[in-house]
């Protein structure tokens, strides 16, 4: 048995991270809830572009032409993906999670035949990339709590710019969605071509549209498609914030069920070499007495 | 009779409120918009836009985006904006600065297309924050 001096001292850093940990959570906590907000704060717009590209292609003839972000290529070659991750760890599983998804979609597209160009947001993402042996498209690290979207649109634009230009057939983000505290789920999303929503109304017949209707639609489209990467970084921010909060919040708890044991340990070591003395007094005193 | 106004970014819902008129910068030039105007669906550049409220002015800076006019209510889906007045000329102007740097050194095609982003939208808000000034004197 460990001697108790040797058990004192693990008491007092185990001690340590657990208020570490514990302030971990708090600081994840609230940063959750500011992110959260951002996401909330972010859905009107992409809300608005949505019944915007529904409105507009039922009315635009052949409004899937070369080069537009709703043409569907008949033969996919190319395709591009983003990956969404956090910056930093000490997240649980989320990860893991949205890397094995990654994994799982590239290999299924080489199956298929098709060439993957993979971009990333967050340094986790890249740095699995870069251990896979891939090579990285474009890559964004370092995006903060609360990027505003002209932050992050460099990659944004180029896989976009990609698609345009006919390099990608199709493009693919995959990243962590916020469901709720306990639950995020690592999610793959088409982002191109845009799949044009049904119109929410049809009462809308007496628009006008200046220039014209095919303009506002080529304007609109890939301002949509970057508005849904902004909101996934956003999501995959809230994620990451909800997903370290229940790892600090289980590694607090950890810590203190190890200092209950070790207690436990401590004291009956101390018992035991109390019990040791005292019986070896009484033996020596026995012996005395003979 | 005024009417709602509604400017939404991709970050959040920016202003919602009444006004009387609006002045917006369109692709084909400033239009003026009052209450119960035609249905429009129109794209906006970089420029000044002015909301008129209350007999009051408040100028703000737009980057882009698009104009929705429904006889009583407006959606201004913007790229970036900001009230005129919130804007520092002497900041604004080194941003523009660093963002024209920025371009110069630009390597990638991303970097470029980051660097006129940036750019663009400084030169809006410089030229917006001036504006304001002209009209003071």
């Amino acid at each position: 048995m460990a001697s108790s001096r040797e058990i004192k001292r693990r008491i007092r850093s185990v001690k340590n991270v657990a208020q570490i940990t514990r302030a971990m959570e708090m600081v994840a906590a609230s940063k959750m809830r500011r992110a959260q907000r951002n996401v909330l704060a972010a859905r009107p717009y992409a809300d608005r572009m949505r019944d915007l590209i529904g409105e507009l292609t039922v009315r635009v003839v052949g409004s899937a032409k070369k080069g537009s972000l709703l043409e569907q290529r008949s033969q996919v070659r190319r395709v591009g993906l983003i990956i969404v991750t956090p910056d930093r760890g000490l997240c649980g599983s989320l990860i893991a999670n949205v890397v094995r998804r990654a994994a799982r979609f590239i290999l299924d597209q080489r199956a298929m035949g098709r060439e993957v160009d993979v971009f990333t947001y967050g340094k986790k993402g890249r740095d699995f990339i870069l251990r896979s042996g891939y090579t990285l498209a474009g890559e964004m690290v370092k995006i903060g709590d609360a990027p505003k979207i002209e932050d992050i649109l460099g990659v944004a634009i180029e896989a976009v710019k990609g698609f345009e230009s006919g390099r990608y057939d199709e493009l693919y983000i995959v990243y962590s969605e916020y469901i709720n505290t306990l639950v995020q789920r690592a999610t793959i999303k088409q982002l191109a071509p845009v799949e044009a929503p049904t119109p929410a109304s049809g009462a809308r017949a007496d628009f006008t549209y200046e220039p014209s209707q095919e303009e506002v639609l080529s304007e609109v489209l890939p301002r949509y498609v970057e508005s849904q990467i902004y909101q996934a970084i956003l999501e995959s921010i809230a994620s990451f914030y909800s997903a370290q909060m229940v790892a600090m919040r289980n590694a607090t708890k950890s810590a203190k069920d190890l200092v209950k044991d070790l207690t436990l340990t401590f004291n009956k070591a101390r018992q035991a070499a109390i019990t040791k003395e005292v019986s070896e007094i009484a033996s020596g005193a026995a012996a005395l007495a003979e | 009779m005024p009417m709602h106004l509604e400017i939404v970014t991709a970050e959040k819902v920016v202003l919602s409120e009444e006004v009387d008129q609006i002045n917006a910068p369109t692709r084909d030039g400033q239009i003026g918009v009052l209450p119960r105007h035609e249905p429009l669906m129109t794209i906006l550049k970089p420029g000044e836009m002015t909301i008129i409220k209350n007999g009051e002015r408040i100028p703000f800076a737009v980057s882009g985006g698009f104009m929705e006019v429904l006889s009583n209510r407006v959606i201004i889906l913007a790229d970036t904006v900001e009230r005129a007045d919130e804007i520092d000329e002497a900041r604004a102007e080194r941003s523009r600065a660093l963002a024209e740097e920025r371009l110069k050194n630009a390597q990638t095609d991303r970097d470029i297309a980051m660097a006129e982003i940036k750019l663009r939208k400084e030169v809006v808000r410089l030229q917006v924050a001036q504006m304001k000034n002209i009209r003071r004197q």
